[in-house]
């Protein structure tokens, strides 16, 4: 079980909590407000757009190259963006905090 | 080749020189065919701009059919943010339970009734009526009114032998003004009413805006849906192991709609005007040309794409540009992705092959490039 936090375009905190499948999901299954997963989690629609937490950048990795060339023309992209539906969930992402971009 | 092939035309210009060259009514076109300059295109709205003349943009040039400005499609940011602001809210209610009940029902019908069949045109029995029928849904209106929009064929956009039919665009034109005049009179819970109300920075948008969303409602999603579910009937009558598997792995069915939607790419390329002097691949482009962003090469780029040319039904990253990309990605997206979901679901539990009895493909004309886009007709038996 992993307890993952989103903090909203609107500043609030959601925690929520699974054990399969990926962040992206988990959100959506959550509702949380600005994930939408439209392509479902291949990396084609950037809608599942989030900024990592710094001090859980080494939870998350790296996105890989595919997922960088996505954010890398996203006005809202930063050193900390990830695509949330490349993130599975672990235990390893237990205690995250991310931002949903805007 | 299997009927249910689509080639790649562009592979040797996209790998040797990145772009090819098409003329359009003496407006040509420098098409990039690399998913990268693609992007970059797509997403550099000050460079190369939506916002030029009406029908400019569009590839073959519907410049001398059209004056109205299709909206949010033909406007640049900030000002196409702002339309699209109060646009998404709508066009992301295919999300919802209700509506995909709805979505749902009307496919099952449709596949029911093709199944008592011998023989099905998919082309006009079926994918032109399913696109309608659903389009009902994302407009709001009676079920009804999809008779008549079924009335006027596939070709309302396009007639026969010619890519431009001016008399024929008209039926459309003057059909949505009427029905805007309609919703003026008597306001419902229609697109039509609920963008009469909507205002755009303090201001309530115009009826001509209207007929600009309205317009792109009706075209952006006619051709387009009606290829990606002919050509995946074509697909799964070859294929009936990816049936099979769908229907064991009900799980892998979005993955699935994502590879289809890559491989088809059911809009060819989409234009743009260039606003400087500048240069794409190397090569110089000159203010006030245009180029177009290839989504169908773009989708089979081999530096992206593992296997580019096949149908890999579960891949799993599949950044594809079939729905455009940055600003101005396809407004549609979530219906025509629920259209196909639920198809796919249907036609998995329901057919247990399909035979393709007779076809005539679609091939269209790109001057240096002959692409297959869907089929003219297609004749099946669904068992
Ligand atoms: S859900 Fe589409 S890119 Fe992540």
């Amino acid at each position: 079980m992993a307890k993952i936090t989103f903090i909203t375009t609107n500043d609030e905190n959601i925690t929520v909590e699974g054990d399969s499948g990926s962040v992206m999901e988990l959100a959506v299954q959550n509702n949380i407000a600005g994930i939408d997963g439209d392509c479902g989690g291949v990396c084609s629609c950037a809608t599942c757009h989030v900024h990592v937490d710094p001090e859980f950048v080494s939870q998350t990795g790296e996105a890989s190259e595919i997922e960088k060339d996505m954010l890398e023309l996203d006005d809202n992209a930063n050193e900390f963006s990830r695509l949330c539906c490349q993130l599975d969930v672990s235990d390893e992402l237990d205690g995250v905090i991310l931002r949903v971009a805007q | 080749m299997k009927k249910s092939e689509f080639p790649d035309p562009f592979e040797q210009a996209r790998v040797e020189k990145g772009y090819g060259e098409m003329n359009d009514q003496d407006d040509p076109v420098t098409m990039l065919l690399r998913l990268k300059d693609v992007r970059k295109t797509a997403h550099n709205w000050k460079t190369f701009q939506s916002g030029a003349t009406p029908g400019r943009i569009v590839v073959p040039s519907e410049v001398n059919i059209r004056d109205t400005r299709q909206i949010p499609f033909e406007v640049d940011p900030p000002m196409h943010g702002d339309y699209r602001k109060i646009l998404e809210p709508w066009f992301k209610r295919p999300l919802e339970a209700e509506y995909q009940a709805q979505l749902k029902q009307q496919i099952n019908e449709i596949v029911d009734e093709m199944l008592k069949l011998d023989s099905v045109e998919v082309v006009e029995e079926f994918s032109l009526r399913l696109q309608s029928r659903a389009l009902t849904l994302l407009l709001n209106i009676p079920y009804e009114e999809a008779e008549v929009w079924i009335g006027w064929g596939t070709h309302v956009f396009r007639s026969e032998g010619v890519a431009l039919d001016g008399d024929k665009a008209n039926i459309l034109y003057d059909y949505i003004d009427k029905q805007i005049d309609r919703a003026i009179e008597k306001p419902g819970d229609d697109l039509y009413s609920v963008l009469l109300a909507s205002e755009v920075n303090g201001k309530k948008l115009t009826k001509e805006e209207v007929k600009g969303v309205m317009i792109l409602t009706f075209a952006g999603g006619r051709d387009t849906v009606i290829n990606a579910v002919t050509n995946s009937i074509a697909y799964f009558a070859e294929h009936p192991e990816s049936l099979a598997r769908l229907k064991a792995e009900p799980e892998i069915t979005g993955k699935a709609v994502e590879e289809l939607i890559r491989y088809f790419a059911p809009l060819t390329h989409m234009g743009r005007v260039v606003t400087e002097d500048t240069q794409v691949c190397e090569h110089a482009k000159k203010a006030d040309s245009r180029v177009s962003l290839c989504w169908a090469s773009a989708n089979r780029d081999a530096g992206v794409f593992d296997k580019p040319n096949e149908v890999v039904l579960d891949r799993k990253i599949n950044p594809h540009v079939s729905f455009g990309f940055s600003h101005h990605n396809c407004l549609g997206a979530t219906h025509a992705r629920q259209i196909m979901n639920i198809l796919l679901k249907t036609l998995a539990e329901k057919v247990s092959s399909i035979d393709i009895l007779e076809c005539e493909e679609n091939i269209e004309d790109l001057d240096q490039f002959q692409r297959k886009v869907g089929y003219d007709s297609l004749n099946v038996k669904f068992n």
